[in-house]
């Protein structure tokens, strides 16, 4: 896959977009037109009313590192930040994100590719293993940075216990989010790491 | 997952929904927060033809403290607008205490508690801190508003006294009295689960540590959140102390009939709320005199 494959707008299945609404149309059910803010880039689409925040984000804006996993509200891999507050985008509907400015786990690293302190901090951490659930925990972790930059571990905990994790146990995670403390304090005493090239990232598998 | 197709509107104005509602009546719903709705309609458990949204509807956001300090909530308070409000951690106590255990703080920026009073569900915490408070609801329908009673409001599973045409559009909860004390706790399989079993408890208490007054509402005990009329007599005029709420606790075992599914048998659940009786009411008792 190369790089303009997942760039925002372009439609990850094969199916064209506007032939899909069509189908989806042909349900009867309310189409709407829809402006609001996808990290920081205004966005318009035209979706049935039932889609959810999550599936516009994915299908119509096109950026998927938004993941779904249960889909009902249960497991937080789908959380973004609304208007700067979590809230798990499969249970929005589309209309009810209109106007508002939405933050994905793609919005976190600068356009430069510099990553996030709390992306650093999880790869120092070696805070994923198979990182299905990891967009949804960073999203939680910065929605708690961004109002309390220096968390209990209990409050870490509290604050990531609507998101799961099926590989890590979690440690790991928690211990993640107290580096990402420590990075945004600017106490980064340690060497410095390219988490991408740590050897334990790739032993922990 | 994706909902059945639905007509959505997103009317500007109260009038608007009510028009809506009574027209379509049973088949309509109204999207609030929708942290119980969407989900129940991805899972094909509820399919309205409308969706009514009141998200753009202006003033249901406020939290109003009354010259009697009673606190009433408009229809779109979020959970963590309530539970980051002095206001509320002031003068409704009992609310404040139930919010750490609503879900999580992504459901609880979306999620409104009369939405939740209005879906009903059994095993959450609100409904019962209405039960325990005495809270009032008003419901609002093109014809007029009224007023219901919280004892007569949670009519059975998932089921209130609001008709097809009536939006929930005011919960008001008394006077909390400075004689009283409080407590919500509950056994959940994981942190932010509906509860296995949860009580919400209040003591009304003279100088004297007497209780003249008491409500023990169980949630996840039956199909609505129930007080525990019987247990609550053997509290009033007796000393608030470790005796008198093992007799309760004995009591709510006895009383109580909560319903078995995969995660908990009668006897268990029954075992759970005498359990949380006796830690409930000793948790409100440590609250006394404690700083606000």
């Amino acid at each position: 896959m190369t790089t303009s494959d997942i760039t925002p707008n372009s439609t990850p299945n094969s199916v064209p977009r506007d032939s899909r609404l069509a189908a989806e149309t042909a349900s009867g059910g309310t189409v709407i037109d829809m402006a609001f803010t996808v990290n920081r880039t205004p966005r318009q689409v035209t979706v049935e009313a039932r889609r959810t925040l999550s599936d516009v984000i994915r299908e119509d804006v096109g950026l998927t590192g938004t993941h779904l996993g249960c889909e009902h509200g249960v497991c937080g891999a789908c959380t973004v930040l609304v208007d700067g507050q979590p809230a798990r985008s499969c249970l929005m509907l589309a209309g009810q994100a209109e106007g508002t400015e939405v933050t994905t786990i793609e919005g976190l690293a600068r356009p430069d590719g510099t990553l996030h302190p709390i992306q650093q901090a999880m790869m120092d951490a070696h805070g994923f293993q198979c990182a299905f659930c990891s967009p949804g925990f960073l999203m939680s972790a910065v929605a708690l940075l961004d109002e309390n930059p220096d968390p209990t571990n209990a409050e870490i905990r509290e604050e990531l216990s609507g998101n799961l994790c099926r590989c890590t146990g979690y440690q790991s995670i928690v211990a993640g989010v107290e580096r990402a403390v420590e990075l945004l304090r600017g106490e980064d005493d340690s060497p410095p790491t390219t988490g991408a090239t740590t050897p334990a990232n790739g032993a922990a598998s | 997952m994706k909902a059945p197709p639905f007509t959505y509107h997103r009317p500007d104005t109260l009038d608007e929904v009510l028009a809506l509602l009574s027209e379509y009546r049973d088949d309509a719903k109204i999207l609030a927060g929708g942290q119980s709705l969407i989900p129940l309609m991805g899972l094909r458990m509820g399919r309205p033809e409308h969706v009514v949204d009141i998200g753009r509807i202006p003033h249901l956001s406020d939290i109003g403290i009354g010259d009697d300090r009673s606190v009433t909530f408009g229809a779109l308070v979020r959970h963590e607008q309530a539970n980051t409000s002095t206001d509320v951690a002031r003068h409704a106590p009992l609310i404040a205490a139930a919010m750490p255990h609503v879900a999580h703080r992504a459901i609880r920026t979306r999620g409104t508690l009369l939405g939740n009073m209005a879906h009903a569900d059994p095993a959450a915490e609100l409904p019962a801190v209405a039960i325990a408070t005495g809270a009032t609801f008003e419901a609002t329908s093109a014809s007029g508003s009224r007023r219901i009673h919280a004892d007569d409001f949670f009519q059975g599973y998932l089921d209130t006294a609001l008709r097809p045409d009536e939006m929930l559009t005011r919960a008001t909860f008394p006077t909390w009295s400075e004689h009283s004390t409080g407590t919500v706790v509950e056994v959940a399989r994981r942190h932010g689960d509906y509860a296995l079993v949860g009580l919400a408890a209040r003591l009304d208490l003279d100088p004297d540590n007497t209780i003249t007054d008491a409500a023990l509402a169980f949630f996840g005990a039956a199909s609505t959140a129930v007080r525990a009329s019987g247990a609550e007599q053997t509290l009033v005029g007796s000393p608030a102390n470790a005796e008198t709420f093992a007799d309760a606790a004995q009591a709510v075992s006895a009383e109580l009939d909560p319903p078995a599914d995969i995660h908990g048998s009668t006897p268990y659940r029954k075992h759970l709320a005498g359990t949380l009786t006796r830690r409930g009411l000793a948790a409100a008792m440590a609250t006394i005199g404690a700083p606000a």
